[in-house]
């Protein structure tokens, strides 16, 4: 039994990463409409250019300063050079645009700044504590507890500042937004830049535990899943979705993978939120759209 | 207004009768002329041309018409066409195994079948959900199918390695393990499914595929059979992708191996059939022959010009940073690809000889 509990606190916690990754994707699509297949790239981007500061000798948080002022610039300049030139373009044709600035991303992040695997030390002392009678990892902790803040300072900000009711009422009418005097295009930028400033939370933490290498760009397709029990347009949405799908990423692993060789792992995620979206076509959180002809 | 890619409708341009007969038989005559010179090819080709050329950029446009069967004119996105390869080479590779008494034409067609079947599976969620959700469930089939392959060690007939060697390949006693042969099984099963494909577009099915991608909520209204369309177009398109997989398997690589069919593989139809040109068939030919030949190209010049200074790893970041811009560029500026751009160029040709 606790070992079973030991794998699920486990699942549950690397959930919380997974959900890390899945904010950044709700921001924009939120605000936008564009499903951001670039995200991942931009973690792996983030992570990059800290590593490769910090091996220049800066200090961290100058370090950190820079990189998030990179990752804004980057979000921003996406948002301007490809983005916009889109717009009234149907929403699979923004989705392979940003397919395509994710491969620029990494072609680009990897020209300037190498491929090989880096190692990123955060300080983060990733012995496990034993908490009543569970081994939990103190890394995963601390990630679940950043994640945790972050979820609060975000729903803060759309809640209680102007510019994050702004932002809301874009997502809910743009139409509606515009004719009130609601600057769209400033916002947009605004969107891109915290979704920059998430990777950025985002790769710090994934590089951390993973070492900062071109897999982590796979971590996009870890919150594809994540994504769709979700939703798409809802924050809470991605961290229960992150944990949903942690949870049972692991305890299947374990479960089912004997039963069927092992390495189920690469696709349960899938197969678990296909069989979401037949029963919930818009996700758990997310709002069914409506069709007009 | 359309979903993906709008091809007008032929014949309906704005150019005049005179101006689009000239077009047609233009359209004809460079058909004909293609097809002699890739049929007379191996006379003066080698080898190499042959093997990291010919049959890869084939095999590629094969897989390119399958995607855009489903994608350029049915609306549905994918990103399992590796995994669709896969069911074609590991289909084909067993049904030669286990029924060798069965010629190999019937194989593949086979092979292709059972990938079809399935496609249609794989195409149950698209009744109920689009656009990037269904991307998703795709992805699903994608890593499902890579996985099935890998694990049960029955599909790849118990090989102690991950990838198999291919059996002879012979139709009706001739051998065809020659560079040459296997290029003339390519081409023919090219040429017959390009055949049928331009039809299929044409017919009825096609234009309920089309009807589905502009809009399917209207399509429903006006009493267009959406399910089913969407089904038979996954159905036709796993079918062509398969025969693609076999043919990439046994034509090109000699290995039956589930690492060569992997989400790159996937991404990289997808490539080329945004560049080459969605709902176009002439497009799958262009965005083949551009996804082949720019790597190449890249790496001639990298060791050629600027002699060996950039390493492979970094001409490897160098394509992917183009490709992406690539993309990106053509649905910016021209979303039906390369194919548009020749299109242009072809009615202005024929503009000039009317005059």
């Amino acid at each position: 039994m606790s070992f079973f509990v030991e794998t699920l606190v486990g699942g549950l916690l690397a959930g919380v990463m997974y959900s890390l990754v899945a904010i950044g994707f709700v921001l924009v699509f939120k605000a936008s409409g564009v499903f951001n297949f670039a995200q991942g790239s931009m973690v792996l981007c983030a992570a990059l250019t800290f590593v490769t500061l910090r091996d220049k000798g800066l200090d961290f948080w100058l370090a950190a300063l820079i990189t998030l002022s990179v990752m804004v610039a980057l979000g921003i300049a996406v948002e301007r050079v490809v983005l916009r030139p889109l717009v009234n373009r149907p929403q699979i044709t923004l989705f392979m645009a940003t397919l395509g600035v994710s491969f620029v991303i990494e072609g680009v992040a990897q020209i300037v700044m190498g491929a090989s695997v880096h190692e990123l030390d955060l300080g983060i002392v990733d012995t496990p504590i034993e908490i009543g009678g569970v081994q939990v990892s103190q890394f995963d902790l601390a990630a679940a507890g950043t994640a945790g803040i972050l979820v609060v300072a975000l729903s803060i900000f759309f809640n209680k500042t102007r510019v994050g009711i702004a932002l809301r009422a874009i997502a809910d009418d743009p139409q509606a937004a515009l004719s009130i005097g609601i600057r769209l295009q400033t916002l947009w930028q605004i969107v891109w830049g915290v979704a920059g400033f998430v990777s950025l939370i985002a790769g710090l933490l994934w590089g951390a535990r993973q070492g900062v290498q071109f897999a982590l760009t796979l971590v996009v397709l870890k919150a594809l899943p994540v994504l769709i029990i979700g939703g798409f347009t809802s924050i809470a949405g991605a961290i229960i979705g992150g944990l949903i799908v942690g949870a049972g990423d692991s305890v299947a692993e374990i479960y089912l993978g004997s039963l069927l060789g092992g390495s189920v792992s690469t696709w349960f995620a899938y197969v678990l939120a296909v069989a979401f979206l037949l029963v919930r076509p818009a996700g758990l959180f997310g709002e069914a759209p409506i069709e007009r002809i | 207004m359309s979903a993906i890619g709008t091809d007008a409708i032929e014949g309906f341009g704005t150019t005049g009768s005179t101006a689009q007969g000239t077009r047609d038989r233009l359209r004809v005559g460079s058909a004909a002329v293609l097809l002699a010179t890739l049929v007379s090819i191996p006379l003066m080709a080698n080898d190499y041309w042959l093997n990291a050329i010919l049959i890869p950029f084939l095999i590629m446009s094969l897989t390119a018409l399958g995607l855009n069967l489903l994608m350029g004119y049915a609306g549905q996105a994918s990103l399992g066409t590796g995994g669709f390869m896969s069911v074609g080479a590991y289909a084909t590779y067993n049904l030669l195994l286990r029924l060798p008494e069965l010629p190999l034409p019937i194989s593949l067609l086979l092979g292709g079948i059972i990938s079809g079947l399935v496609g249609v599976v794989a195409g149950l969620p698209s009744l109920r959900i689009k656009g990037f959700y269904l991307v998703a469930s795709t992805l699903a089939t994608q890593f499902l199918l890579e996985w099935l392959f890998n694990q049960y060690g029955w599909f790849s007939n118990y090989s102690t390695s991950s990838s198999i060697s291919a059996p002879r390949l012979a139709v009706f006693g001739h051998d065809l393990s020659s560079p040459t042969g296997r290029y003339f099984l390519t081409l023919a099963t090219v040429v017959v499914v390009t055949a049928v494909a331009t039809r299929l577009v044409r017919s009825q099915t096609g234009r309920t595929w089309m009807a589905i991608r502009d809009m399917d909520t209207a399509a429903a209204v006006i009493g267009i059979p959406v399910s089913a369309g969407k089904l038979k177009a996954f159905f036709v398109s796993s079918l062509v992708i398969g025969i693609a997989g076999a043919l990439w398997a046994f034509a090109y690589l000699g290995t039956v191996d589930a690492r060569s069919f992997n989400l790159d593989r996937s991404f990289q139809v997808m490539f080329a059939i945004i560049i080459g040109g969605m709902g176009s068939i002439s497009g799958n030919y262009l965005g083949a022959a551009f996804m082949i030949l720019l790597p190449i190209l890249l790496d001639h010049v990298g060791g050629g010009l600027l002699g060996g200074a950039i390493d492979a790893g970094q001409l490897e970041n160098l394509q992917r940073a183009l490709f992406g811009a690539l993309m990106v560029w053509f649905l910016i500026k021209e979303p039906r690809g390369l194919a548009a751009l020749l299109s242009r160029a072809w009615t202005q040709l024929a503009s000039c000889f009317d005059r």
